[in-house]
């Protein structure tokens, strides 16, 4: 399977739904260290990202993307909007005009993803941020894609790790965001950021399996 | 002409307070525009409300933006990143800065007409004023 306009689309719309079903954990998982609105502003930016997707009608996977960060970072509200969007907005621009991505790329634009979040959060590996979740998925989904392997089992390895990663976040004490501020009463918590990153990946890879 | 101010801040009163007690003290010459909360009033960000905030501040001497925490700072380094991108905009300066103290600094050397450089230094300066 390529990932086209159309699978981009479904990623996003997958990733939606998931984030939508799980709200109520993810604000859970917020409340403990944060200020316990991830999943209602996570809901609320994913669902303007299928807004600006359904009125520009992108052609491309990386316009698809484009147009999802765009929605994000206008609605989230939170820090992930600015995060997450411009995640999306990076990796779309990385497909550049491809109307149909191969792994290699979309493994190049998950890891464009990973940079703009770097970039502008200033978060590493071992912060307990969403950067613990994705790091590992995109070096996962890059080795199966260096071998020569297929978009569904790349994105289903990046889905493993992230989710690996996420359960590397609770014992980690967090150096960035509202809960830096807890010191080490932030350990014995998944990390929200990390939880949505994992939802999202594991998306991608129903979407593309 | 002077270079304009805005605020952003998780929370519309925190900007709005802000902005008027460095109004109150820089006097009438500087425009400070306040963006604070979401778009639709609750607390977080907007980058549509800062960007309308940036357009409505300047006069063609440029932008001197603060922050105060968390999303505030990333959702204005997003929208710098956007002008950036899109060129022809206004010229936006982000000040790492305490954001009252700041503020209040940076609205005062404004009002002085001085250039954008040195009313983002000013902001950034207020660091190492010293209470107590």
């Amino acid at each position: 399977m390529a990932f086209d306009a159309q699978t981009a689309t479904a990623w996003i719309t997958a990733s939606e739904a998931a984030v939508k079903a799980d709200e109520a954990r993810l604000t859970g998982l917020d409340a403990a260290i944060g200020d316990g609105d991830h999943g209602a502003n996570m809901a609320r930016g994913l669902a303007a990202a299928l807004t600006n997707i359904a009125e520009r009608a992108p052609s491309t996977p990386g316009d698809v993307l484009v147009a999802a960060g765009r929605g994000i970072v206008a609605k989230t509200g939170g820090a992930s909007g600015p995060l997450y969007g411009s995640a999306f907005r990076r990796a779309g621009k990385a497909l550049g005009d491809t109307t149909s991505a191969s792994a290699d790329e979309v493994g190049a634009a998950l890891e464009a993803a990973l940079t703009a979040i770097k970039g502008l959060g200033g978060a590493n590996e071992g912060d307990k941020t969403m950067i613990d979740a994705l790091a590992p998925a995109v070096a996962a989904f890059q080795a199966v894609a260096a071998d020569g392997g297929p978009l569904a089992a790349a994105a289903a390895a990046a889905a493993d790790g992230a989710e690996q990663g996420l359960a590397a976040t609770v014992p980690m004490q967090a150096r960035k965001g509202r809960a830096s501020y807890l010191g080490p009463r932030s350990v014995g918590h998944e990390d929200p950021g990390a939880a949505s990153t994992a939802l999202i990946l594991r998306a991608l890879a129903e979407v593309v399996a | 002409m002077t270079v304009g101010i805005v605020l952003v801040s998780h929370s519309p009163a925190v900007a709005g307070s802000v902005a008027e007690m460095a109004a109150e003290l820089a006097g009438p010459s500087v425009a400070i525009r306040a963006a604070g909360g979401t778009d639709d009033g609750r607390f977080g960000t907007s980058i549509d409300l800062i960007a309308a905030a940036v357009k409505a501040a300047d006069s063609g001497d440029g932008v001197c933006v603060l922050m105060d925490m968390g999303s505030s700072v990333l959702t204005a380094k997003t929208l710098l990143e956007d002008l950036e991108d899109d060129g022809g905009g206004p010229l936006v300066r982000l000040a790492d800065a305490p954001f009252t103290e700041g503020a209040v600094a940076a609205a005062v050397l404004a009002s002085t007409g001085q250039d954008l450089d040195t009313v983002v230094g000013s902001a950034e300066q207020a660091w190492s004023m010293r209470k107590l």
